[in-house]
């Protein structure tokens, strides 16, 4: 059998690397101040493509939306054995939330043909919203299951995983085409090949080349494969900031307070307390 | 964390090193780039791959390696029915070398390596090593591959390299025999030729590293009735069910490396290259690798040490201050790390060098060349030969001494804290002991070292390093080191005056300690011309010197021989 697995990846900024020149003046991300980073949650799923693809046959296809720049993660990908890489860059995509975002990759996961599997970190990084996965499956009309700790097996038209819920997990299945998004502990990403790293560093997207440069690397097939909004069909109106709903108004340090937990029996008196408790503080008002 | 982009040391040396000639003739004119897509297109390109390949490693040696360092210690492989089974973290280790293709480094891309210079292999074992030191036993032995590349026949090579190259097969050496460890002359295991032409291998070989290994090479005495080397020729075998391993060895340290005793019982084996060449040419042709990769493993080791020796320094408050405050441990730590950066420069100067010989060799061996440059050839191949075998002595001999004082003094640092198991750092001491003991102990290193200093290899080679002088910030450390020159020249003088052999064995270590030093110190000036930190170091490195090269020479003058006259009368009678 020969899956068709697309892995979905973004670039996002180091947040471990985060300094006092992280934010801008007004709220924003100051990008510039931040090394650019493979998402690590979305390097997982794209181990968890290869392992499919070793155990069950396919070709494990990349996407990711960006500026030309984040054609780096797509050579990362390159680098651990992906077969095929495509860029969706596009002026019209800036500044989309997670809805654009979602709308913009069903658009391009469409515009592949056919597809099996759709695997995606559960989220990412910069965010941490976990929404663009779910999004993509509802989008594209498909089952999907979140927060995947194992995937088990695919068989007779169905893939099996293990999904982490609170203090435990539960084992689920649904039918091809599906959308997983997968958290880290799903598989040990491979480090990536010195071989591949040779080969696949001079890969560039064809708006990181000039245009001779571009028709060069297409000879060597070292081009990577760029997609605009008109390439996938996509409306404009439902790309980038028109398409985005959200806005951010306000950016606030929060600071926690509290120092201790405190544990309460699991009996009525007990609770009563608790409730009792979180009304005087005015969190149940 | 990342062994490679934290370390701006070796950064420093890979940028400041010029190794534009060695990957001129590594690479024979770019010729492979159209026949491989992974080969380069010119000179930027190699060097940016390698910086890349190195990042790949240090990532590798930091986040997987590093991190199962204390299982690897305290899980043991495991010997039944005469097979060993790798423990599960060195499998996983062993696992992520191979995904990420460094398991065939210096293999030739025909054979599906990565043609890597030994110069860049040797940065990588010294940062593999830094993760795990026992690791670093069963990669590096993908050294075994240049032998077979270099001597065995087409088929052979066809056959075998690709499996090293992928990681799909390791490697190992059966050289030692309970009675041949620094003596291999004394080797009794036999290979013996059946009418077909077959080869057959029976004997036991003993402390073999990696035993268990799927491709062997073994040193075997083809020719019967001899008792020397040349009657010694190199087999490959493969580890089947003749090849047992009859005991797997509890070490002080290296717990991952699996040290083998084997049986073999009519094994067969295929002829390495030719007849009775085994020990003479094969081995010692291997040696000079073994020894500078041993050197670099023991530089790794040292850096893991003073690392977590250093951050333990930063952070534990004793008398309300941080304790690298207080002088005593400050000097441990500077002279831990200047050490290292002592022996690093050193390491991948022999690295260099090894480069250089092996590669106008095999220049030399091409036979598009006219006769008057062959001629020219040859001689700087030889003494490129030359220069490799003192350098890699003279590297294992001072790497490994300092691993050995470095972890010890890492453990000091520590203090009670060091000498528990809960820190890695009396991990790192037991790891860093036996590098002054296997591929020839430091005794052999010096005697070996100590004829390249006495047939005036050594100075030769200090004259090539002053051959474009020295900026004049440096001129007077330049001269204190040519000074120095003079008194090596004069204890020299004074052995060879006296016509004793067993003074020559007594003072070699002195006089080889000398020279090395002085080998450093240019090293390190030449270093300082780059950076004004180096500068810095390389002057405390020769101010520190000075006392010592003035002892050594002293006790070398004196010249007693109380340890061979009043033997006896010193060590008292032997309790058995």
């Amino acid at each position: 059998m020969n899956y068709q697995i697309i892995v979905l990846v973004k670039q996002v900024p180091d947040t471990k690397a985060i300094s006092s020149k992280a934010m801008n003046p007004d709220g924003t991300l100051n990008r510039s101040a931040l090394p650019a980073i493979f998402n690590p949650e979305d390097l997982h799923a794209l181990e968890a493509g290869l392992q499919l693809r070793e155990r069950y046959g396919g070709i494990v296809t990349v996407i990711t939306m960006g500026p030309p720049s984040a054609a780096e993660v797509l050579r990362e990908s390159l680098y651990r054995g992906a077969d095929e890489v495509i860029l969706l860059t596009d002026r019209h995509f800036a500044g989309s939330d997670t809805l654009a975002t979602s709308y913009i990759l069903s658009r391009a996961i469409s515009k592949t043909g056919h597809y099996d599997i759709i695997l995606c970190g559960r989220q990412a990084i910069d965010g941490n919203t976990a929404q663009v996965g779910p999004q993509v499956a509802e989008k594209l009309g498909l089952p999907q299951i979140t927060s995947v700790e194992e995937i088990v097996q695919i068989d007779s038209g169905k893939i099996s995983a293990w999904k982490g819920v609170e203090r435990g997990k539960e084992l689920l299945e649904v039918p091809l085409p599906a959308v997983l998004t997968v958290v880290d502990t799903a598989s040990k990403p491979r480090p990536p090949s010195a071989k591949k790293i040779m080969r696949f560093k001079k890969a560039k997207a064809p708006g990181e080349a000039t245009p001779e440069e571009a028709q060069a690397l297409k000879d060597r097939g070292l081009l990577i494969r760029e997609w605009n909004a008109e390439q996938i069909g996509a409306d404009l109106s439902r790309c980038g900031v028109q398409g985005s709903p959200t806005k951010v108004q306000k950016i606030k340090k929060v600071v926690l307070k509290a120092k201790d937990i405190k544990q309460y029996a699991a009996t009525d008196e007990s609770l009563a307390q608790l409730l009792q408790e979180l009304i005087q503080e005015h969190t149940f008002d | 964390m990342n062994y490679f982009t934290d370390n701006e040391d070796l950064q420093f040396i890979l940028d400041s090193s010029d190794l534009a000639g060695i990957i001129e003739l590594q690479e024979r004119g770019f010729r492979e780039k159209e026949t491989h897509d992974y080969a380069p297109a010119d000179i930027e390109d190699a060097l940016d791959s390698y910086r890349k390949i190195l990042t790949v490693a240090g990532d590798l040696a930091a986040n997987i390696i590093g991190p199962l360092g204390e299982r690897i210690d305290r899980e043991p492989n495991s010997l039944a029915q005469g097979k060993v089974t790798y423990s599960q973290p060195i499998t996983d280790c062993l696992r992520s070398l191979s995904q990420a293709e460094l398991m065939g480094c210096i293999i030739s891309r025909q054979y599906q390596g990565l043609n890597l210079p030994s110069f860049i292999f040797t940065m990588m074992v010294e940062i593999i090593s830094r993760g795990d030191a026992s690791i670093q036993n069963i990669f590096a032995l993908q050294g075994i591959a240049a032998i077979i590349e270099a001597f065995a026949d087409e088929e052979i090579k066809a056959r075998y390299l690709p499996l090293l190259a992928s990681g799909a097969a390791t490697g190992a050496m059966a050289l030692t025999e309970a009675e041949a460890g620094s003596d291999l002359q004394n080797i009794k295991t036999k290979a013996e030729q059946a009418a077909d032409g077959t080869w057959r291998i029976s004997g036991v070989k003993r402390f073999i590293t990696n035993g268990n290994a799927d491709i062997i090479l073994v040193l075997a005495r083809s020719e019967p009735g001899t008792t020397d080397g040349l009657g010694l020729s190199l087999f490959l075998c493969e580890g089947d069910d003749t090849v047992v391993v009859r005991r797997l060895e509890d070490k002080l340290g290296i717990h991952g490396s699996p040290t083998c005793e084997l049986q073999f019982s009519g094994t067969r084996a295929m002829l390495i290259g030719e007849r009775q060449r085994g020990l003479v040419t094969y081995v010692l042709a291997l040696l000079n690798g073994s020894r500078v990769a041993t050197a670099a493993q023991a530089v790794g080791i040292a850096q893991a040490a003073f690392t977590a020796a250093r951050s333990f320094a930063h952070s534990r408050k004793q008398y309300g201050r941080r304790i690298e405050t207080l002088p005593p441990v400050a000097e441990m730590l500077t002279s831990m790390k200047i050490a290292i950066e002592a022996s690093r420069a050193l390491t991948c100067e022999t690295a260099r060098i090894l480069d250089l010989s092996q590669l106008t060799a095999q220049r030399l061996a091409a036979e598009d060349i006219d006769n008057n440059t062959r001629k020219e050839l040859r001689k700087e191949a030889k003494q490129l030969e030359r220069n490799a075998m003192l350098l890699s002595s003279l590297a294992k001999y001072y790497t490994s001494e300092m691993s050995v004082w470095v972890t010890r003094d890492a453990l000091q640092v520590l203090g009670g804290s060091g000498y528990m198991r809960d820190y890695p750092v009396e991990r790192y001491c037991r790891d860093a002991r036996i590098t002054t003991i296997y591929e020839g102990t430091s005794q052999l290193q010096v005697q070996s070292a100590f004829r390249g200093i006495l047939s005036g290899t050594m100075e030769k080679y200090y004259e090539d390093l002053c051959a474009h002088g020295f900026p004049q910030s440096l001129g007077s450390q330049a001269k204190r080191l040519e000074r120095w020159r003079k008194i090596i020249a004069r204890s020299v003088e004074q052995l060879n005056s006296k016509k004793d052999a067993q003074l020559l064995d007594l003072y070699a270590r002195p006089v080889v300690d000398m020279a090395v030093e002085i080998l450093v110190g240019y090293l390190l000036l030449k270093q300082a011309r780059f950076s004004s930190r180096k500068m810095k170091i390389a002057k405390i490195y020769i101010n520190n010197s000075g006392p010592r090269i003035v002892m050594k020479a002293a006790f070398v003058r004196q010249g007693s021989k109380h340890c061979i006259k009043d033997y006896e009368l010193i060590v008292g009678a032997a309790v058995i």
